[in-house]
């Protein structure tokens, strides 16, 4: 299954270096949001709850675009009756994509979260970067594990544009408000993350219960 | 003595309340043809794709290669090759890089990619993208594709559109009776397709018609498919 | 089959009903802060759980749909998650009547189970727009049992994230709700709990019986036009 998943992600970062689809449009969504946030909150530097919510955000509203677009190819290009005659556990899509998505929100993340304390951050980036890192970490697992179901649930919709969003952006509602409390002191310009092992826990759990609830109901989605 | 290619019995396929197909009963033995005949909207894609384990029965039996669907629809994936109207390539990759991804979901050694593209006479075309070839070229590379695991039987789906004679004479031995292979073959040519095969079946509504020897169908009897 | 037993469950919701709303009116006792309208409580409570029990319930259905291929499980998961969106539009406002009652506002943050709530009945409210996008039948059936599924294991992890988010950030206003309640509170609120689940369970076998009966009269039509 692992070599499938492989071969399906190899497949899929290809197309993607090539027609620099997904990721290009990810980033500039998130800094043109930035500057929106600028613009609408008036104000020219942000820290604590602000700045957590701010970026947590406007990184959630990115993801819902890299989830639109993550079975674009197949859905546009026949490619799933390609893997489904294909002598392979179709469970290996869905870990290709998650993993797709995964990588996706990393590299979206090294752009937007420098440009995030460039743009509007009021205290330094680097002492909050050992929490940082980890929680985007955690919290791109879930995304992805959830993004990758949820654009499998949206692929054969009508009105798909629509449905994406909505069915994302509750389920990661948990994700958001551990990832936000966590980061909100360290925004502060305080270097205490208070309750911080909490916080990772709830993270993890919520990444552990949606990969294996994922993984138990993909293969239902493909099979007609 | 080897398994049947195909054995249908009563097959049945719904889509909500229509009726896809219905008591469908077809039986093919190695190395046989099958042709499949009717109008458009009779179930013949509907068949190919059950047969190719994309869609479950609803009710009858159906078994591939020996293996009963869908229950052991994984046996029978890698020997069963699919050529339907979608060329089932990214258009973004090169015929290479596609044939590349389609051994790796097979299990292929990567060297057959290439003596492959030789075989469909796109070797000189092969690291173009796909969105770059002719509708001719991606017919040729879908052949290539549907082939490229040496499949034992060949469920085929217009597979000469797009091809001027030249290309259908240079695929006949991957896809033609002379492959060897048993092959299911829709087509609306029905003299030629009458011509190729050992057993015809006749679809209308999702009902079968007929099903028997190719000799023994009369092209009028055929023709009144269509009507 | 579903009308089996329908009798006895209605006949047996309206006694038990009855008796409930009596109890709510005339047996609680009046709260001294809030008056009369903390009653709203009595009722807002009850549907709350049976609703987020009725998401779980269409999740458990989803799952044996999944796994059985019978179609009928998957009615039973929508008609679980129909009324409960239903049972939640009521909760949502009772709770915003209660709100202002208690608190002049007729929106709390603070209070984590109604946030938790609000974001659980905006996910299912997904629901009707998957379902009917899909139009082929038997995959409808299928991506909204997987919806079922996923969304019923998102409910008690929502509560959890929610609750902890309030209880660090906010303390807890409210004490009614879990706290410890007296005698003639704590069985006008069982009693609620139970007219409510008899209700849906009513509702639920209501529509049920209703959705099989047009369901056959479809199919008789169908084998009618047939042999035409």
């Amino acid at each position: 299954m692992i070599r499938t998943a492989a071969a399906i992600l190899r497949k899929d970062l290809a197309i993607e270096l090539r027609t620099k689809e997904s990721v290009p449009a990810m980033t500039l969504f998130t800094v043109v949001v930035f500057v929106l946030f600028h613009f609408g909150l008036d104000r020219d530097s942000l820290d604590g709850e602000l700045a957590s919510g701010v970026l947590w955000v406007t990184l959630l509203l990115a993801a819902v675009i890299g989830v639109s677009r993550l079975f674009a190819t197949e859905r546009e290009q026949g490619g799933l009756d390609g893997l489904l005659l294909a002598p392979v556990d179709r469970t290996a899509l869905w870990l290709a994509k998650a993993t797709a998505l995964f990588l996706y929100l990393t590299v979206l993340e090294l752009v937007a979260v420098p440009a995030f304390a460039v743009l509007m951050l009021g205290p330094d980036l680097l002492p909050a970067l050992p929490v940082l890192i980890p929680v985007l970490l955690l919290a791109n697992v879930g995304l992805a594990a959830i993004g990758a179901l949820v654009s499998a649930l949206a692929v054969e919709t009508r009105a798909r544009e629509l449905i994406v969003p909505l069915l994302l952006l509750p389920l990661v509602v948990p994700l958001l408000i551990a990832s936000a409390s966590v980061t909100e002191p360290v925004l502060r310009g305080s270097q205490q993350a208070e309750d911080l092992g909490r916080w990772l826990g709830l993270l993890s759990l919520y990444d552990v219960v949606f990969v294996l609830i994922a993984i138990a109901v993909f293969d239902f989605l493909l099979d007609d | 003595m080897k398994t049947p290619a195909l054995e249908l019995n009563s097959l049945a396929r719904r889509y909500g309340d229509r009726v896809a197909l219905v008591d469908v009963t077809v039986r093919l033995e190695r190395g046989q043809t099958l042709a499949v005949l009717g109008a458009n909207g009779a179930g013949k894609t509907t068949l190919l794709r059950v047969v190719a384990g994309l869609l479950r029965p609803h009710a009858g039996q159906a078994r591939v290669l020996g293996s009963a669907l869908p229950e052991e629809a994984w046996a029978m994936r890698g020997r069963v090759g699919y050529l339907g109207h979608d060329p089932l390539l990214y258009r973004e990759l090169t015929g290479r890089e596609n044939l590349r991804y389609h051994a790796r979901l097979h299990g292929v050694a990567l060297e057959r990619v290439d003596r492959q593209l030789v075989a469909v006479g796109l070797e000189r075309r092969g690291d173009e993208p796909v969105r770059d070839l002719s509708k001719g070229m991606v017919q040729r590379l879908a052949v290539a594709r549907a082939t490229l695991h040496d499949p034992q039987l060949l469920l085929l789906d217009e597979p000469r559109a797009n091809l001027d004679p030249a290309a259908t004479d240079a695929l006949e031995p991957l896809i033609g009776r002379s492959s060897g292979r048993a092959r299911v073959l829709v087509t609306h040519d029905v003299e030629g397709g009458l011509a190729e095969a050992d057993v015809a079946l006749g679809l209308r509504g999702g009902e079968q018609a007929f099903c028997r020897p190719a000799r023994e169908v009369d092209i009028t009897t055929a023709r009144g498919l269509y009507s | 089959m579903y009308s089996k037993g329908l009798k006895p469950v209605s006949i047996a919701t309206v006694v038990v009903v009855a008796i409930w709303l009596a109890m709510v009116f005339f047996y609680a006792p009046l709260d001294a802060d809030q008056g009369f309208v903390q009653k709203i409580f009595y009722v807002h409570v009850p549907l709350a759980i049976v609703a987020l029990c009725g998401f779980v319930a269409g999740g458990i259905f989803g799952l044996l749909h999944l796994r059985s291929r019978d179609r009928s499980y998957d009615m039973k998961s929508y008609v679980a998650i129909h009324m409960s969106i239903i049972f939640g539009c009521v909760v949502l406002i009772t709770g915003a009547i209660w709100a202002k009652a208690a608190w002049g506002h007729w929106w709390v943050w603070d209070e984590p189970v109604l946030v938790s709530f609000l974001v659980v009945f905006l996910l299912y409210c997904v629901y009707y727009p998957l379902r009917f996008s899909i139009e082929d039948p038997d995959r409808q059936a299928r991506y909204s049992s997987v919806f079922a599924i996923a969304a019923g294991a998102f409910v008690p992890i929502n509560f959890a994230a929610v609750r902890m988010a309030e209880s660090f950030t906010h303390p807890r206003v409210l004490s009614q709700t879990g706290g410890s309640m007296p005698g003639e509170m704590r069985l006008t609120f069982f009693v609620g709990i139970l007219a409510v689940t008899l209700l849906f369970v009513t509702l639920w076998k209501f529509e049920m019986t209703s959705k099989n009966a047009s369901m056959q009269l479809k199919r008789l039509r169908r084998r009618l036009e047939a042999t035409a």
